[in-house]
């Protein structure tokens, strides 16, 4: 069931009525039950793939602990008897056999990933170039119907499983309690990718009934739900006619896709996100921010360091970081050092980089649009990377403009408009296709459909469009008054009539100005499938 | 803490009554738009019981006249049609019209055994959107909902009709508490006159059998009913369209020999009536217009005198001031309908 | 420390690095940075660093980075 539905609404009710009735040391026990019917709600073979992820990953991450423990124990009795040789050889044995459980368990989990996630991917490459070579009866694909939310939870566990291979968190004894940080539902259809040290620390407690956390978890919720059905699901309706007709809609069109869909993907995606924070909250359980005003950033690495948060560190910790001081990478690095001096030092990084966003992309979605959606946010990274020098060069011969207002607003503009030009590869879907209407900006523009009511004719008319309008400006002002304290909080604290007039008002506001029910397709969070 | 509850109390009582508020506003009003939708809930402000209760689709509610009884027979009588009212909505209406009072005379439509699903959302809501709230208008929901339509936004409409805010009209604040009367007794009068000319005969149907469904809700009727010694009259109008084919007319007619019930088929019957269909429709045949249905309303006044428990009421005080101040409204309503039909169309 | 220190200068040269303590705190140095240095260090002063050593408390400051450097050396 997607936030935006009554059954949510009515499950989460009578979850949260019980959660504070039950015995509070039953509390987290009534969550995973909340959770696994919220996953069976989906389709009850979706619990089986979550549950091995689950209890795979639960049993390697003991078995790890399990292991360092012994080692530990064998290390410190005979420590004094060894040689540092010796010791050296004992701890890297002993890594080695965690690493075996690391390996096989990362196997396990990624694979079931990729053949439901990426299959058909490669059997459809695999036809193109047997076709292209003129040959072969084609592949069959396969008809798998992908779980909800597996990438999100995959690599929630994942992290886990590496954390505790590190020894940066404890493995969680209990399988209970282990898959409620795997299943908690609230982050199961889009994230935020949390930590095990993250949540552990409030997922599992005995929470009292706190009126004034779960008052601002209600608002959060209410704030995310305005968000998503009046200015997301309104704005999906005109986008949805831009890209059917392509050809129809080039020049000036593709500017207001960029534009429109930068917007109606903010509002989604944070709306859903103040929904999984806000319910969280109301339960107790402290989630991570996944967004911090991402349109404010300066540059693309801001950029990504500012959006869907979660994720970008998850890529940074587990893939980046650990690719970036393997042995292949440090050899690379010293021979183009060695080879090339200043510009060598910077080559392997830049291989890292390269595969990171192969890899993000390829997360994002099993098709070509996405890989090459990654791969541009990563050239746009590097190239930036590079010029740098030039940049001082620039602002060396123009002091005043670093730090200057007029100057942040041209880079926000410059980044937001970047980003949402290599965004629009996943709203065409298309590669070829995505350049070419990219290219109509500059050969075929013609302005004019901005004033002669064109924009009236894509499946709203001007009272839509002045709603959404409307929205999208609420948006902005509560994010630029919120940089301090959230909205809420400050209403909260000047009185709490002017808090509860706002909730009204928005509950009123969001009945009306919603776009649901019939009449209205209902349209699923974006990032459910990723 | 205290100050705390009230403050959530208060603000809780301003929302739900926001709430009630915007229900009302944003309710089709059905004011100068499709009366058809307002005919429903008109009937909860009838005073008295009724002897006659009419149920059915357009073909009773466009072709009978409670006052023409009323005047020429003294009997009572009151149509609960709406558009489309599909065999389950009627049942649920008779059941619901029995919790009111219980006529001698029920009478029932039998056109709508013809369809056995529910058929679209806009007639689901012109004819339930009336009902008071009832375990018969639940049930009634339940059995006529779209796949896409939820029970929920019959208890709150506003989750059905919010997307009419930019097409609120000072109709909708103007009614937002009170409604005009559309109709007379149920009956929605038209005085225009359009021939009819070459109806065309039914296609051929691969099957002619009414669905399970159907006979179920006329049995449920049947025994609903001889439950509470109502009368059950059933009848098919006088309307060349849609066709109603002998295959059908035949099922009817065995269905009430076997349970004892009178069945009148006035499509048989029209030579006697005296309707003639150059200028008794207002619409080519479908429906009849106002003196059409006088002249079917005088015959059937007769029939349900000879035959039924009904009486002459003109006498009776209770009645008597209440039907003639309807028969003063009907008249004035005819008067100036006559107007405006001769004003567009001067002989 | 000073090869350490210089290794930082290449990398932000307008960075103070002797005093300053939050430079992961304050974006200072980001992911890009941090792995370059652990390139450079690693052929500077033969240590390998672990991935799971690339946390901001141990990039936070050059001494910080100093001592996890002299730690790994010594295990």
């Amino acid at each position: 069931m997607s936030f935006a539905t009554t059954q949510f609404l009515a499950f989460f009710g009578v979850l949260l009525l019980l959660y504070y009735t039950v015995p509070r040391r039953w509390q987290w026990k009534l969550l995973l039950a909340g959770s696994l019917f919220f996953y069976w709600f989906a389709g009850w073979w979706c619990l089986i793939y979550i549950g091995v992820t689950a209890a795979t990953t639960w049993l390697a991450a003991r078995r790890m602990e399990d292991l360092a423990r012994e080692q530990d124990v064998w290390f410190r009795e005979h420590k004094a008897g060894l040689s540092k040789e010796e010791r050296k050889a004992w701890k890297a044995r002993g890594k080695s056999r965690r690493f075996r459980w690391l390996l096989g368990c990362l196997l396990v989990n990624f694979g079931i990933l990729a053949v439901v996630k990426y299959t058909n991917f490669v059997i459809g490459n695999l036809n193109g170039l047997a076709a292209a070579l003129g040959g072969g009866q084609p592949l069959p694909t396969l008809s798998l119907v992908l779980p909800m939310g597996i990438s999100f939870y995959t690599f929630q566990a994942m992290g886990y499983l590496i954390d505790v291979y590190w020894g940066k968190c404890p493995a969680e004894r209990s399988l209970g309690r282990f898959a409620l940080f795997v299943t908690f539902f609230p982050q199961l259809i889009q994230g935020p990718i949390s930590r095990f040290g993250d949540l552990s620390r409030t997922l599992y407690a005995e929470h009292p009934w706190d009126s004034r956390q779960i008052a601002m978890g209600a608002e959060r919720v209410l704030w995310g739900l305005a968000k998503k059905l009046i200015v997301a699901d309104r704005l999906a309706i005109p986008l949805r006619t831009l890209v059917s007709d392509p050809d129809q809609y080039r020049g000036v069109y593709v500017l207001a896709v960029i534009f429109l869909y930068a917007v109606q993907l903010y509002a989604d995606f944070t709306g859903g996100i103040d929904i999984t924070i806000g319910a969280a909250q109301m339960l107790g359980v402290r989630v991570t921010e996944n967004f911090q005003r991402p349109f404010f950033s300066k540059n693309a690495a801001e950029y990504w360091r500012r959006w869907h948060i979660t994720m970008g560190t998850w890529f940074r910790d587990y893939l980046f970081y650990p690719m970036s001081v393997s042995k292949p990478i440090l050899k690379l690095h010293q021979r183009c050092r060695n080879r090339f001096g200043g510009v060598g030092k910077r080559v392997s990084v830049h291989t890292c980089s390269i595969i990171l966003w192969f890899v993000t992309g390829l997360w994002h979605g099993a098709s070509w649009n996405f890989i090459v959606w990654g791969l541009l946010n990563g050239i746009v990274i590097i190239i930036s990377q590079e010029l740098e020098p030039l940049y001082d060069k620039f602002h060396a011969r123009f002091p005043r403009l670093r730090g200057s207002r007029g100057w942040d607003a041209v880079q926000v503009l410059r980044t937001f408009w970047l980003m949402g030009a290599i965004r629009v590869l996943d709203v065409y879907r298309d590669v070829p296709l995505t350049f070419r209407q990219l290219g109509t900006v500059f050969t075929d523009f013609r302005p004019q459909a901005l004033w002669d009511g064109s924009f009236l004719e894509l499946g709203v008319g001007m009272g839509d469009w002045l709603a959404a309008a409307a929205g999208a400006g609420a948006m902005l002002v509560c994010s630029l008054l919120g940089r301090r304290e959230p909205v809420r909080e400050r209403l909260a604290r000047h009185s709490p009539h002017l808090a509860w007039s706002g909730c009204v008002a928005l509950i009123w506001l969001t009945l009306i100005f919603g776009v649901y029910g019939i009449g209205f397709d209902a349209t699923q969070f974006i990032y459910n499938q990723f | 803490m205290k100050k705390n509850i009230r403050t959530a109390l208060f603000w809780v009582f301003v929302l739900c009554g926001g709430l009630w508020l915007l229900n009302a506003l944003f309710m089709p009003k059905y004011m100068s738009d499709i009366p058809e939708g307002a005919l429903i809930a008109e009937y909860y402000k009838e005073e008295t019981g009724h002897d006659v209760v009419f149920i059915g689709d357009c073909e009773v509610y466009e072709n009978f006249s409670p006052d023409l009884l009323w005047r020429e027979y003294g009997v009572t009588s009151y149509i609960r049609g709406s558009a489309q009212q599909l065999i389950w909505q009627s049942y649920y209406l008779m059941e619901e019209t029995l919790n009111y009072e219980t006529p001698k005379v029920m009478v029932f439509n039998v056109l709508s055994m013809k369809y056995g699903e529910p058929q679209s959302e806009a007639y689901n809501r012109l004819n339930l959107d009336g009902m008071r709230l009832s375990p018969q208008k639940l049930a009634a929901v339940r059995a006529s909902m779209t796949e896409e339509e939820s029970l929920l936004s019959y208890l709150f409409p506003l989750l059905r009709y919010h997307s009419r805010w930019n097409e609120l009209k000072g109709e909708d604040l103007r009614y937002l508490t009170h409604r005009d009367i559309v109709s007379d007794s149920g009956y929605l009068m038209n005085v225009q006159v359009r021939p009819a000319e070459n109806v065309p005969a039914g296609r051929p149907l691969g099957d002619y059998s009414f669905a399970p469904v159907c006979w179920d809700y006329l049995d449920k009727m049947a025994s609903l009913c001889e439950e509470k010694g109502v009368r059950l009259v059933l009848i098919k109008a006088p309307s060349l369209y849609p066709f109603w084919y002998d295959q059908w007319e035949e099922q009817i007619e065995d269905y009430a020999a076997r349970r004892g019930l009178s069945y009148i088929n006035f499509l048989e019957l029209t030579d006697e009536i005296g309707v003639d269909f150059t200028t008794d429709t207002y619409d080519s045949g479908l429906h009849l217009n106002l003196y059409g249905a006088e002249k079917l309303s005088r015959w059937f006044g007769q029939w349900l005198t000879a035959n039924c428990p009904v009486e002459d009421r003109r006498g009776q005080e209770e009645y008597a001031d209440i039907w003639n101040e309807k028969s003063a409204a009907y008249a004035a309503r005819r008067e100036r309908l006559e107007a405006e039909w001769s004003g567009e169309n001067p002989a | 420390m000073e090869e350490l220190l210089s290794i930082l200068r290449e990398l932000h040269p307008e960075v103070d690095f002797e005093t300053c303590s939050t430079l992961i705190d304050d974006k200072i140095l980001d992911s890009i940075d941090i792995v370059t240095l652990v390139a450079e260090i690693g052929s500077e002063f033969d240590v390998e660093v672990p991935a799971e050593e690339l946390t901001p408390e141990n990039f936070n400051s050059a001494k910080a980075l100093w001592e996890m450097v002299q730690r790994l050396d010594e295990e």
